[in-house]
């Protein structure tokens, strides 16, 4: 019977290890004091800044972590703490810096679009709150344990809530904080009701322990353990809005700050994956011969019925959106079907790169969702509208905005030259190579019908004309994420090799996902 | 050895445009004069070098000594499943090349093209965006037909589509938004089916295993030079039963899935073309576009369609062809009957235009079909040829509706007393439309029917109906417009100016020049066409 690894607690060398989480935490606690110290009479503008420098200054700490662990290749060894209930490894270090990249640019969007909205009251909490978040993001990242897992998600869903509900003077923002705090809480009960259903039949929550349980507990227990996990692949359904669990998001999203739905869409759709990526990998993937193997691959079967359901869902319902707040969340939910691809297909001897596809599509995801976020908040501020009628005439307006809103729009739609054409195409390999052409076939048909609603963005841009014809505003920060936005999108498009090569220099399925390495 | 096998020649004639788009952006806005001129030089150089290339072309064999390839990116997959291989990656090419297939549809696009931004002179409004994407979209043609690697093939296909949705929904006429999107959804769904039966063909046949010495390489390949070998040789592993290889082979393609992927392709390409009942989003587009981007789609464009279907079903699944060869010839004995006689109804010039390119795309389908190297040659060479015609039609619809303000057939007429120059030119290119010996259309025609006659007779003689038709139609329209009592309000119409009359006669020289001296285009064409089926099936009936 295996015993998982003998319990230490942690040292002061260890810290060295949480320092990219402890830093967060420490300029979070610091700029509370601040806010609470300041006179009103100063802007919270500061406070952005320094959440900015923070977030960097963790990222800073992951890289170099991780640089550090890959000298030797990616064979190099991991790192676990506290008894494999926190691990800091290649899969962790890959994801925070694609969490604390993609929250700094959020961050440098907010600090252009929200110091003078007026709906929001409390400028400063709204930057310093996404630190915590963003910790919760890192832990489950970086979580081995069921119990790590659960309280990285509560961390960031709890900060989550407060961050929809931020805009005090809109009817709308605390509408959808309610929603979101009774589905996230519903999402949360759902993941802990199956962990303990998990826990029941192994006797553990540690996933190395789990995976080594497993076939035994099956002899016993098969409902339970199915029970066990489809309960927390739906709660984590729910918070990456696949469907069909999807229902809220579109909701939450128009009531939210702009720069925080895009964390919804982005940090967080991307922490659950991290999650689910965890369980599946950790726990699930125990058995790959004889009859046990029925039982895993079922679950991952439920996996790609969600991801088909999310694109179908998502891309169909989007078609009729006249909302663009709305459209960018379905547009999330269909993106969140494709991301949920890499992890729901099988590992087979000719397909092994789940990874770096989903890490790939996610990055190129965060990069076009970003923008689009970023390009809609100068828009609609300066429409007072959230409504489709708003890009109208943007050609004659800012042609420089529209052309980067463009090379979004082909992103997203996953047509080259562009980041997600390249996402997209490898998630189709990898789906083809698996041997799920089913899969294939609902991604494609997905991706032509989202078409028509993205290019409805194109068709109000370029081919309409609005009511206003002076320049769109642009925030100089805002306009920094823009343009970074759009650069990478290109980039990632052009040139897909560097990004694939160095995640598959540094990550090992054998090291870094599995618990349990290949026998 | 010429100079231009020492040059990247196609990489210039590909990047041309791009240079060109380049200095339209450049440009000061107000500065249209400036932006013309440019967007001109742009096309013509590329015309000139597919030109110069062109005369070099015969004296190489089959073109291959133009050949460039560089890597555009190697993705490496995961090999810890593996043991004992060096390196498993995924490979993707800028490979370029020119076959006889091919060079003479890049020195058609680079003419018609160039022609076009002649034509362009009807742009009203935001040229240097209109500019940009006709630069953007002669790029995305011509790497069409060098690309050799299915992605880049695919990636260029795309920006074909991008480039036409913007230029069609901006520039044209009242339904143009309409018309563009209905272009985006049927191309959309081709082009998501294509890539589809893309990553399906580099999953089993772009498969290959490099053995050197104790290290062993496995690499996917989008390369079309690898897929064609490897689906020729008996021994690649896209060819080898599970039997042999003691139970598993995740890179066999099965008999079904060759017909999957065949028939794929050919809904993908058959979109493009258009088939049958594929076919209403290209009349929209016919009459809603600005007629120098109609000039672009029914002159090259819809050749795309032709040559994908040549280049990856004809020559990649021969077999297939060969049964299906009935299924293909009556498909285009319905295009070209339903194409004439639906010209025969229309009121609209321009619709009459529309469902002849349906009629005589289906010529392309009947040559396909006879699958031999006479109806091979009738197909290109009627691509070729109706590339030219219709293109010469269609410069001259956007003269007429500048003028006139008009292209109903009802509201024309006696235009031949105030513009005897455009008259003429429209006769002329109509008698080539209808086949009249001495002009392209006739050779075309010939080649392809002459070709299909030795297997299926019958369909052959159906299809010569559709000739029958195309005359009656084509003259309705024709004499309907230039004779006839002339109308007071169009008396006083100017003829066509220089920048109108240029491109005019080019076309219509090249549409001579075809004519008389077909063996122009066939010589060219014969250095990959020559014992080119032979060797397909030979090669497929030994694996």
């Amino acid at each position: 019977m295996f015993e998982g690894a003998s319990f230490t607690p942690l040292t002061w060398t260890d810290m060295l290890y949480l320092a990219p989480e402890l830093a967060l935490a420490a300029v979070f606690l610091l700029l509370v004091a601040i806010d609470l110290l300041l006179p009103n009479k100063f802007g919270r503008t500061s406070i952005g800044w320094l959440t900015l420098a923070g977030l960097l200054a963790s990222l800073g700490l992951v890289l170099w972590r991780m640089l550090d662990m890959n000298q030797g290749g990616a064979e190099a060894e991991t790192i676990q703490l506290l008894a494999n209930s926190y691990r800091i490894d290649d899969f962790a270090s890959l994801l925070k810096i694609v969490f604390l990249a993609g929250a700094s640019l959020i961050v440098l969007l907010a600090l252009g679009t929200v110091r003078d909205d007026g709906e929001i009251t409390d400028k400063g909490e709204f930057f310093y709150l996404l630190l915590p978040a963003a910790i919760g993001a890192m832990t489950m990242a970086s979580s081995g344990n069921l119990v790590t897992l659960y309280i990285g998600l509560e961390l960031l869903s709890l900060t989550s809530y407060v961050l929809v509900g931020m805009k005090r003077r809109s009817a709308l923002s605390p509408e959808a904080a309610f929603k979101y705090l009774v589905l996230g809480g519903i999402s949360s009960a759902f993941v802990l009701f199956g962990m303990s259903y998990i826990y029941g039949v192994t006797g553990s929550v540690d996933l190395a322990v789990i995976y080594q349980a497993l076939p035994a507990a099956l002899a016993d227990y098969k409902a339970l353990v199915y029970v066990g996990f489809l309960f927390m692949v739906a709660g984590f359904g729910i918070k990456i809005a696949a469907a069909p669990f999807h229902a809220w998001a579109p909701d939450v999203y128009q009531g939210a700050p702009t720069p925080v739905a895009a964390f919804l869409a982005v940090v967080a759709k991307g922490a659950a994956m991290a999650a689910l990526f965890r369980i599946m990998f950790g726990a699930v993937y125990f058995a790959r011969t004889g009859e046990d193997a029925d039982v895993a691959g079922d679950i991952f079967l439920t996996l790609l019925v969600m991801a088909a359901a999310a694109m179908l869902a998502g891309t169909t319902a989007a078609l009729r959106q006249k909302n663009v707040k709305r459209l960018l969340a379905l547009s999330g939910v269909a993106n969140a079907g494709y991301l949920l691809v890499p992890i729901g297909v099988s590992i087979t001897i000719v397909h092994s790169s789940s990874f770096s596809e989903f890490v790939y599509y996610l990055v190129a995801y965060f990069f076009m969702t970003i923008g689009a976020f970023a390009v809609f908040a100068v828009v609609s501020r300066a429409a007072g509208h959230e409504e489709l009628k708003g890009f109208a005439g943007m050609y004659y307006r800012s042609p420089w905005t529209a052309a980067a809103m463009v090379v979004f729009v082909l992103s997203l739609a996953g047509l080259p030259v562009s980041g997600g054409f390249f996402g997209k195409l490898f998630i189709l390999f990898g789906a083809a190579n698996a041997k799920a052409y089913w899969l294939v076939g609902i991604i494609v048909v997905s991706s032509v019908i989202s078409y028509y609603f993205y290019f409805g963005l194109v068709r109000q841009m370029f081919m309409r004309s609005g009511a206003a014809d002076q320049p769109i505003p642009v925030p100089v920060t805002a306009g920094i994420v823009i343009w970074l936005c759009a650069v990478a999108t290109l980039a990632l498009g052009a040139f897909p090799g560097p990004l694939m090569g160095w995640i598959d220099s540094v990550f090992s399925i054998g090291r870094d996902l599995l618990f349990v390495p290949f026998s | 050895m010429s100079i231009l096998q020492d040059i990247p020649i196609l990489s210039l004639i590909l990047l041309a445009p791009l240079a060109g788009l380049l200095v339209v952006l450049l440009l000061p806005k107000q500065r249209s004069g400036w932006m013309k001129t440019a967007a001109i030089v742009a096309t013509i150089v590329p015309f000139l070098l597919s030109l110069w290339l062109y005369a070099d072309f015969d004296k190489q064999q089959g073109g291959a000594a133009y050949d460039e390839q560089l890597s555009w990116a190697e993705i490496p997959l995961n090999k810890e499943l593996q043991n004992g291989v060096s390196e498993f990656v995924f490979k993707f090419q800028y490979a370029l090349g020119v076959d006889g297939l091919s060079m003479p549809l890049v020195l058609l696009t680079a003419l018609v093209t160039a022609m076009a931004a002649l034509a362009a002179v009807h742009v009203k409004k935001r040229w240097k965006s209109f500019f940009v994407w006709f630069l953007l979209l002669e790029t995305g043609m011509l790497g069409v037909f060098l690309a050799r690697d299915v992605f880049l093939f695919f990636v260029f296909f795309e920006i074909t589509l991008v480039a036409m949705y913007f230029l069609i929904g901006i520039w044209g006429y009242f339904h143009r938004e309409r018309a563009a999107n209905q272009f985006l959804l049927y191309n959309g769904i081709g082009s998501a089916i294509m890539l589809l039966a893309f990553v399906l063909l580099v999953n089993t046949a772009g498969f290959r295993i490099d053995q050197a010495g104790e290290q062993a390489s496995f690499v996917y390949s989008g390369s079309y030079a690898d897929i064609l070998r490897n689906l020729a040789d008996p021994n690649a592993w896209v060819n080898l039963s599970p039997d042999q290889l003691g139970g598993v082979n995740p890179f066999q393609m099965t008999d079904a899935m060759q017909w999957t992927l065949f028939i794929m392709l050919l809904v993908a390409f058959g979109i493009k073309l258009p088939v049958f009942p594929f076919h209403t989003w290209m009349l929209k587009v016919h009459t809603e576009a600005p007629p120098s981007v109609v000039m672009i789609h029914s002159g090259v464009l819809l050749k795309m369609g032709a040559y994908g279907l040549l280049r990856f079903g004809v020559l990649l699944f021969p077999e297939q062809v060969r049964e299906w060869a009935a299924v293909l010839a009556a498909l285009g004995v319905v295009n070209i009957l339903y194409g004439a006689l639906l010209a025969f109804r229309q009121q609209e010039f321009k619709l009459v235009l529309a469902y002849s390119s349906i009629s005589h795309m289906g010529i392309v389908l009947l040559g396909l079909a006879a699958f031999n190297e006479i109806g091979l040659q009738g197909a290109l060479f009627q691509l070729v040829s109706h590339g030219l015609i219709s293109a010469l039609l269609f410069l001259i619809v956007g003269s007429l509706f500048e003028r006139t303000g008009t292209t109903e057939l009802a509201k024309l007429g006696g235009l031949a007393r105030s513009m005897p120059f455009m008259s003429g030119v429209l006769l002329t290119a109509g008698l080539a439309s209808l086949g009249l010996p001495g002009l392209s259309g006739f050779v075309a025609e010939f080649l392809a029917f002459l070709g299909l006659f030795e297997s299926m007779r019958w369909l052959t003689a159906l299809g010569v109906v559709g000739i029958v038709l195309t005359a009656a139609y084509v003259l309705r329209a024709v004499l309907k417009i230039t004779f006839g009592a002339q109308r007071e309000k169009y008396g006083a119409l100017r003829d066509a100016r220089l920048v109108e009359a240029v491109p005019m006669i080019v076309l219509l020289a090249f549409i001579l020049l075809l004519g008389c001296y077909p063996s122009v285009l066939t010589d060219t064409m014969q250095t990959s066409i020559g014992g080119l089926f032979e060797q397909l099936l030979a090669t497929r009936a030994g694996g």
